[in-house]
């Protein structure tokens, strides 16, 4: 089977995600988001994201259908987002495919979020040439990998030791008064300001680090490098300058991000760096990594803004890539695993 | 015409085949594996089986039904979830049914009012006072057991049941008998009439009846110490 057709479903986290593709062309992405259940929380709450997730489900998986113009029966597997994520989120969805798989008898592929969110830019930019560097950074998850194969090779390289990129994104914006989540309030903010005004630390690339952290991330010292920066002007009965501490922090994030991808990409003799998640948004940071790529003569894959956030078409992306390789379909009894490791494509 | 009953309101998944024809319901297939922390695995598969002993395929089904609590939200929206796939997926009607009605059902002897009590974790019990032919007294709840004994002894109890009574059947103050778990006969009682009717489709919407555990964030702490 060449060209599957391939319904996938992702609740890992707070977007209730259902993708259809056939082969590498994109046919349906319906995403229903409880973001702004969070909002007042300032991050996302597990029990509030699960109720959404079995709200939404239902009618997501027809939005998509209608979208695509093809029925259940029609599709010729389902995938879902088994691990990792949010246990409780991750069992509604894991529920429901098993239910339409069951209903339709349709194998069911069980699949990692981290490989999905790899496995989506091909439907934008075609076949993704083995071995490639991905960097993966969301609120829930930042992951540097190497894919020798998305379909059954994926090795983790590095992560962060604490918080995730995104995670800071959210605690600096609540920090300078900017809603949740912080990611694109960020952003905006920091176009007009200066990415040198203060010089905050890049975690984890001290010498004494690298050795040990050659591929890992840290975002908490930032975190509260920004925190301190904040009140020592507050108390000093100074304004704070938001536009200068989000252009500083978010040049901090960024630069250690894309110094470190580069860095594997380098050392791995690899010339492909894919970049996904949601932070994958963020404009300064496509702007340093094409830079950088450029300058290493390495070639930078970056999926439209829709496609690096949580959907169900990466999840539907990877799915088709398993059915493609006759990968073996996944039992009726896998369970949602909330820190399934990259190393495994699928369960 | 075949429903499929499913149950994921307790620590026991169930899941069975019910024939609701000329008046007269009948079981044909039941499985259920007590294991509260394991619905999603276990669910999925009870479902495949039950099929397979009722000799049916999903196709040959006509509805479902299912426990929509109160219980433990995991893994009632484990149960919620799957019913409203298959619901959809095979285009035939969903209807919920009451965990603590279920208990009563199947309890109900025609004597005295009763409590039937759930475990709730947390030290609580989601309950309701029944009348001795089954019909629901009080609006299911969540309380702590010590509240719930003299709720239900005002409202005529005379004895409690499920898994609520026997865990705190000494705070409740009252004689504790019966099942701890809804079955699928009771379930396929409670479903009967509508199933045989062709009622109109209804939500799983599931009963909760607490909020989430979710507090807004409080005033910056200082950094600076
Ligand atoms: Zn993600």
């Amino acid at each position: 089977m060449s060209e599957p057709l391939v319904l996938g479903i992702e609740t890992s986290c707070d977007e209730t995600g259902v993708g259809i593709v056939r082969g590498h062309t994109l046919l349906a992405d319906a995403v229903a988001s409880s973001v702004d259940s969070h909002a007042r929380f300032g991050g996302v709450v597990p029990e509030v994201a699960s109720r959404a997730h079995l709200e939404a489900m239902v009618p997501t998986v027809h939005r998509a259908l209608a979208t695509a113009g093809v029925k259940l029966s029609d599709v010729d597997a389902i995938a879902v987002t088994a691990g990792p994520g949010l246990a409780g989120a991750l069992l509604v969805g894991v529920a429901a495919a098993k239910a339409y798989a069951l209903a339709a008898g349709k194998p069911l592929y069980g699949v990692n979020h981290l490989a999905a969110h790899v496995a989506v830019d091909t439907l934008e930019h075609g076949p993704l040439p083995a071995p490639a560097i991905a960097l993966l950074v969301s609120g829930g998850h930042s992951s540097l990998l190497r894919v020798d194969d998305l379909t059954a090779e994926v090795t983790p390289l590095g992560a962060t030791i604490d918080d995730a990129a995104g995670e800071a994104f959210d605690k600096v914006a609540r920090l300078l008064g900017l809603p949740f989540p912080g990611g694109p309030h960020v952003d905006r903010e920091a176009r007009s300001g200066s990415s040198v005004a203060i010089a905050f630390p890049r975690g984890l690339t001290g010498p004494r680090d690298l050795a040990g952290h050659r591929y890992d991330f840290s975002f908490s010292g930032l975190k509260t490098a920004v925190a301190r920066w904040v009140e020592a002007r507050e108390r000093a009965g100074e304004p704070v300058p938001v536009a200068d501490v989000a252009a500083s922090f978010q040049e901090a994030v960024v630069d250690v991000l894309t110094a470190k991808a580069v860095a594997a990409c380098r050392e791995q003799g690899v010339d492909t760096l894919v970049v996904g998640g949601g932070v994958a948004a963020n404009s300064r940071l496509r702007a340093l990594a094409e830079s950088r790529c450029e300058a290493a003569g390495i070639v930078l894959r970056v999926p439209r803004p829709g496609l690096c956030t949580d959907n169900g078409a990466m999840v539907a992306a990877l799915g088709s890539h398993l059915v493609a390789a006759g990968a073996v379909p996944s039992t009726l009894d896998i369970p949602a695993d909330s820190s399934m490791s990259v190393s495994e494509v699928r369960v | 015409m075949l429903v499929l009953l499913l149950d994921t309101s307790s620590a026991a998944v169930t899941a069975g085949v019910g024939d609701v024809s000329g008046g007269v319901c009948r079981v044909r297939a039941e499985q259920t594996v007590v294991d509260g922390k394991r619905h999603g695995e276990a669910l999925a598969p009870l479902i495949a089986r039950s099929l397979a002993d009722a000799g049916a395929t999903a196709a040959d089904l006509g509805a479902v039904a299912a426990d929509v609590g109160p219980g433990p939200f995991t893994g009632l929206r484990v149960g919620l979830v799957t019913a409203a796939a298959l619901g959809d997926a095979l285009g035939i009607p969903t209807y919920g049914v009451c965990s603590l009605d279920a208990l009563a059902a199947a309890v109900a002897d025609d004597g005295a009012p009763f409590l039937v009590a759930t475990d709730a974790r947390r030290r609580e019990v989601y309950w309701a006072v029944y009348s001795g032919t089954g019909d629901r007294l009080t609006e299911p709840a969540v309380n702590r057991p010590a509240d719930v004994g003299p709720l239900a002894a005002s409202s005529g109890a005379r004895r409690a049941v499920g898994a609520g009574a026997l865990l705190y059947g000494d705070v409740l103050g009252l004689p504790v008998s019966g099942p701890e778990y809804p079955d699928v006969t009771a379930l396929l009682s409670l479903a009967a009439a509508r199933v045989a009717a062709g009622a109109p489709a209804e939500p799983l919407t599931p009963l909760y009846l607490r909020r989430p555990d979710a507090v807004e964030p409080a005033a910056r702490k200082s950094v600076l110490g």
